[in-house]
């Protein structure tokens, strides 16, 4: 009984997944916030700051693209939550919610839909990276595991998204908020520069921050170098992002629907 | 007769709000019933509490027999959901928001396909199978919300301002579309603004107001409790006009209105009999009269007169 339960809720939740997929292909222009802005920062830092910042570009290439790579993942995580506010607002959810399916399908199918926002994301930075020049120091391996870390990561920070788009009225205001703790998130780290001639206060911050510490693991992962201490990092960020974040979310989301 | 519906005190506060103050109503099997009130009423409340979308704070309702709190999931498969808060997704096409829903329900993919396509040609959305929701028009939209709503063949049905916003043409095609699936039996609780509607489809009509049942009853019962009847006359000669006031006068009892301009006379009456007493009396008088009528109160008199409020707006009326 119990596995046909579970085994109805996959499917349910794998054909919701389709239709954000279906979603993602009509309508391609919604990637631009993760593709084209995270290139255009690639191309600008690359070529206006990499000289100054790391003696050529080639070598901040190779520093940056690790760092985009999180920040690309982190902005593309937090989608989820305005486009669950779309659906709830529109009323899109209450047909799924009025349907004898499991409460959790239409939140599975959105998280489910969003990996694949992720692996584009994440394909079209690498293949824009290869054309500037990166190169993968290491092998495929540690490209496999850098690239399913940060779907985890993706993953682990959506729930932040989703209690946010379900504690907020309409979508824009979901929009307006998710920026303002993005911008400040993804900057104050070591994506960009490093941290050593920050502000102690903010030096304290970016060193300790989940964008900077997952940003130096993939750095390890794909130029070589060490990853057990940021991996760790890494990972009690992503365990405390869900133990906070999921229950929340779960918690709005059973009050809003 | 069997009950589809039926709902017993339900309370929903928001805040200070009473949104529902003790709504009772029933919907017997096979019958529409309509639920007539101004926006702000509780009708969109009482449907999202019998369709399983909201925990009523008192009071109980079964659908189909089962309750709505205790076994929403049993409701939920006898029930279809459309209107202003049930909505398709604008960015897929008919077939793939139909496929979805049916694959939701169960269906095989082979499956899922046949009954898009199915609901499709009955709704004559066939040309537009592949086209994005939001190119279609707003009488189209309906028409794929009323498919969506019934790709599990609901034996109930709830339609939530159905037409509010569409136009004559769209609206009568919905309208022609209610009465076809109520021909087969459907149970359809339909709320609406628009006292034209609910005299179109509804059986009975259930008037919230302020969330609570004000009246209920036929549309011409409700008509005949608040307004009682009136006698027109139009004579065919203007000429006759104080006549024919006087002689209305006196059978009447009161004095009619006179509108020079459409030379029509109007009394209010409490016996149908005194219309053969008046056309005896016209002819009498060797009076002829192009019109002579008795009628009943339209839907938005009535409503004036159970929520002493005037009609809500955009009555197409």
């Amino acid at each position: 009984m119990t596995t046909i339960a579970l085994d109805r809720g996959a499917r349910h939740g794998l054909s919701l997944a389709w239709r954000g997929i279906l979603k993602i292909r009509k309508n391609p222009e919604q990637l631009a916030d993760v593709t084209i802005a995270p290139i255009v920062f690639l191309v600008m830092f690359t070529y206006l700051f990499g000289g100054a910042l790391a003696g050529n570009t080639d070598a901040y290439l190779q520093m940056l693209v690790p760092g985009i790579l999180v920040m690309n993942i982190l902005q593309a995580s937090m989608t989820a939550g305005v486009q669950l506010n779309t659906d709830v607002s529109k009323g899109v959810f209450d047909r799924f919610r009025a349907m004898p399916i499991a409460r959790s399908a239409p939140l599975i199918g959105a998280v489910l839909a969003d990996i694949v926002r992720y692996v584009v994301c994440i394909l079209v930075l690498l293949v824009v990276a290869t054309i500037m020049g990166f190169r993968v120091q290491t092998g495929p391996v540690e490209l496999l595991v850098a690239v399913g870390l940060a779907l985890a990561f993706g993953l682990c920070f959506c729930w932040a998204s989703v209690f946010v788009g379900m504690l907020l009225k309409t979508p824009q205001a979901v929009q307006g908020l998710m920026f303002v703790l993005i911008m400040p998130l993804t900057f104050g780290s070591n994506v960009f520069v490093g941290t050593s001639t920050m502000p102690g206060w903010l030096k304290a911050w970016a060193d300790i921050s989940p964008v900077s510490l997952l940003a130096d693991t993939v750095r390890g992962l794909l130029n070589g170098g060490p990853i057990a201490g940021p991996l760790t990092g890494s990972l009690i960020w992503m365990v405390a992002a869900v133990a906070v974040f999921f229950p929340l979310a779960m918690w709005a989301y059973r009050k809003r629907v | 007769m069997s009950l589809a519906i039926r709902a017993e005190g339900l309370v929903k506060h928001y805040g200070e709000t009473k949104a529902l103050d003790g709504v009772d109503l029933e919907v017997p099997e096979g019958k529409v019933v309509g639920v007539l009130g101004p926006n702000g009423a509780g009708k969109t409340t009482a449907v999202r509490v019998l369709a399983t979308l909201l925990r009523p704070d008192a009071g109980h309702a079964t659908v189909g027999g089962h309750d709505v709190v205790k076994n929403p999931r049993a409701v939920r498969s006898l029930i279809g959901l459309t209107g202003q808060y049930a909505s398709v997704d604008e960015d897929l096409s008919g077939t793939e928001n139909l496929v979805l829903l049916a694959r939701l329900l169960d269906f095989s993919r082979a499956g899922a396909r046949a009954k898009a396509a199915e609901l499709l040609e009955q709704f004559e959305l066939t040309d537009a199978a592949g086209r994005a929701a939001k190119t279609y028009s707003g009488g189209m939209r309906r028409r794929l919300d009323l498919a969506a709503s019934l790709v599990g063949n609901p034996s109930v049905l709830y339609l939530d301002e159905p037409t509010t916003g569409l136009d004559p043409h769209a609206r009568n095609e919905v309208w022609a579309v209610v009465r076809k699936l109520v021909a087969n039996g459907v149970t359809v609780l339909l709320t609406t603004q628009y006292l034209e509607e609910a005299d179109q489809l509804a059986d009975t009509i259930t008037v919230f107001d302020h969330g609570r049942v004000v009246a209920e009853g036929r549309p011409d019962e409700l008509k005949r409790r608040v307004g009682g009847q009136t006698l027109q006359v139009r004579p065919t000669s203007a000429r006759d006009l104080d006549v024919v006031q006087r002689i209305l006068g006196d059978l009447t009892g009161t004095r009619p209105t006179r509108n020079d301009d459409s030379g029509l006379l109007t009394a209010p009456v409490n016996d149908p009999v005194l219309l053969s007493t008046l056309v005896r009396k016209l002819d009498e008088a060797g009076i002829t009269a192009d019109e002579l009528a008795l009628r009943l109160p339209s839907l938005d008199e009535v409503f004036l007169a159970l929520t002493g409020k005037r009609e809500p707006e955009g009555s197409l009326a």
